[in-house]
């Protein structure tokens, strides 16, 4: 039982990072309709400044902050490449958040080297019902709680949020109704620089941060941001939790090697459910 | 005729004005004005540059040469209705506001949107669906309603007609008559179906190629042999009988005001054909294709 409750806390926490990586991949695929292959490099930016930060001796809080500002500043700079220019179709600036993604290994191995580093995060546990549970997990749970709770409320409730979604739904139209869609998008991509950097910053203590940890960290938040269909916050939260619980129970329960191709078979055959059942709806009223 | 003499107190003022794509000219030295409170008609066949011209007095193409100037706020209603589909009836509404910087509770009467509702009434049942899932018509609706929300001296519509059903065209027609009437505000209408815009319109531009091909009073454009060959059907002019421009069928929405001042040309310039007895409606359903 308290093994359990440990795995589940831990996959809970991982699901979180794979959320926080998955919203930013929603947040700017809604605004731009570009699917942003640069998002893992975010958290790895923001972690590796974090972790830097910190050696220098600056304090905690501080060091992450600036981590993820730095990120932020990274994801509008790569939206400035991406979609700067006027015409650019998702298609191409998805290419071209690609190639950015690659280019960053050379410069992260220029600042960092090529080898993992890790960063101290909350210390400390509390034991519930017998389980041993790090505080920062509960960490990562509350701050990733907190973001989504505001994504969905900019997104379901204000002006500027509709704003944001009216410049994928129809770019033309938020051209007429005087909405800069090139503004909101770069917008999108350095709100999304800011939450892959969180991710990576919350990440950083719990694995090691190296220059290649965003494949990992893209492949599983892409999973849970296509959970979302790349529009829904709250599904795309669920993708990444059951993903993140899924993996820390097959490592847990069987072996570690396995863990992601299980999680993200489990999400296949999810997909394949939904989709059949999507079909059958449409058979029936058709 | 005073429609080539422009004044300071014009709403919208273009001079000699050139737009390209590339190295394809869409329109050619092209002057035109739009007086405060006026109904004019741009009317001309497919590929003219009507909506070259619509999107340049809206700040959405920038002109190779020329000057416009704009003296008055402008919204648009664009081509095929462009809604936001996956947002709400309401949230389009309010999105049309989305230019109006104001703060607190100015800010909130900016997005208020009932007045609109007060106008368009078929738009409260509808006000909470997803704009995709409407019927032409109703989307049409609220692209109108949505270039009012940013409170429009000059309302400019790009083709109110395409793709709607005629009784539904009667319908805004009606609304857009009563909006200028009511609120002053002057609109811009882009047809392809000339007779409708004639109609409603005091003032009408014919574009052609890029070019102003005519302008003048609606009534006189309507009464000339070569605009009315070109635009208005190869039987248009034949003098109508009055009781048949009144009583446009039982399922016609009576567009009396309108069919009333419907332009009736002089015999002397009469074509023969068939008997015609356009209102704006059969007008409408002749040109029209059906949409949803």
């Amino acid at each position: 039982m308290s093994d359990f409750l440990v795995y589940l806390i831990t996959g809970l926490g991982t699901g979180c990072g794979i959320a926080l990586i998955g919203s930013g991949l929603v947040l700017v695929h809604r605004v731009t309709r570009v699917v942003n292959f640069a998002q893992g490099t975010f958290a790895v930016v923001g972690g590796l400044t974090a972790i830097s930060l910190l050696d220098t001796g600056l304090p905690h809080g501080l060091a992450e902050v600036l981590g993820v500002a730095v990120a932020a500043v990274v994801g509008l700079l790569f939206g400035m490449i991406a979609i700067g220019r006027r015409g650019t179709s998702p298609q191409a600036a998805l290419m071209v958040t690609l190639g950015l993604g690659i280019l960053a290994y050379a410069v992260e191995v220029m600042l960092w080297g090529d080898q993992g580093r890790s960063s101290e995060g909350l210390s400390g546990a509390v034991t519930v019902f017998g389980a041993r549970i790090q505080t920062h997990y509960l960490l990562i749970i509350g701050v990733t709680m907190a973001v989504f709770a505001a994504m969905a409320a900019l997104f379901g409730r204000t002006d500027a949020g509709k704003a944001l979604s009216a410049c994928s739904s129809n770019p033309y139209a938020a051209r007429v109704v005087g909405i800069s869609v090139t503004r909101m998008g770069l917008i999108a991509f350095a709100v999304g620089g800011a939450l892959g950097g969180l991710a990576g910053v919350l990440l950083a203590p719990m694995n090691s941060v190296a220059f290649d940890s965003d494949v990992a960290l893209i492949i599983n938040g892409f999973a849970a941001a296509v959970v979302g269909s790349m529009h829904h916050i709250g599904r795309t939260l669920a993708g990444a939790l059951f993903l993140g619980v899924a993996e820390a129970m097959v490592a847990g329960y069987g072996s570690a090697t396995y863990q992601t191709v299980v999680a993200l078979g489990l999400v296949l055959a999810l997909m394949i459910g939904q989709a059949a059942r999507t079909h059958s709806v449409v058979a029936e009223a058709g | 005729m005073n429609a080539s003499q422009p004044s300071r107190s014009d709403a919208v003022e273009v001079r000699d004005l050139v737009v390209r794509y590339g190295a394809a000219t869409a329109l050619d030295s092209v002057s035109l004005r739009v007086a405060p409170g006026e109904m004019v008609a741009l009317v001309g066949p497919n590929g003219a540059g009507k909506s070259t011209l619509v999107n340049t007095l809206t700040g959405i193409l920038t002109p190779a040469s020329g000057s416009v100037v704009v003296r008055a706020r402008i919204a648009q209603v664009p081509e095929g209705r462009q809604m936001f589909g996956d947002l709400t009836v309401d949230d389009n509404l309010r999105l049309g506001a989305w230019q109006l910087r104001g703060r607190g509770k100015s800010r909130r009467k900016q997005r208020d949107t009932s007045w609109v509702y007060e106008l368009l009434p078929d738009l409260v049942r509808v006000r909470d669906r997803k704009a995709g899932g409407l019927s032409g018509g109703q989307q049409q609706m609220v692209a109108v309603g949505r270039a009012l929300m940013s409170r429009p001296e000059v309302l400019v519509i790009d083709e109110l007609s395409l793709g709607l059903a005629p009784l539904i065209v009667a319908d805004l027609a009606e609304h857009l008559t009563e909006l200028n009437r009511e609120q002053g505000t002057a609109v811009v209408l882009i047809e392809q179906n000339a007779r409708l815009a004639l109609d409603l319109c005091s003032r009408a531009y014919v574009l052609e190629a890029g070019r102003i091909a005519a302008e003048g009073d609606s009534a006189d454009l309507a009464a000339s042999p070569d605009i009315a060959r070109a635009y208005l059907g190869e039987a248009q002019g034949l003098p109508s009988p009055p009781d048949a421009q009144g009583a446009p069928g039982p399922d016609a929405p009576g567009p009396d005001d309108r069919a009333t001042a419907d332009p009736v040309p002089t015999p002397g310039t009469v074509k023969t054909g068939r008997g015609n007895q356009d209102t704006a409606v059969q007008a409408a359903r002749a040109t029209t294709r059906e949409a949803k």
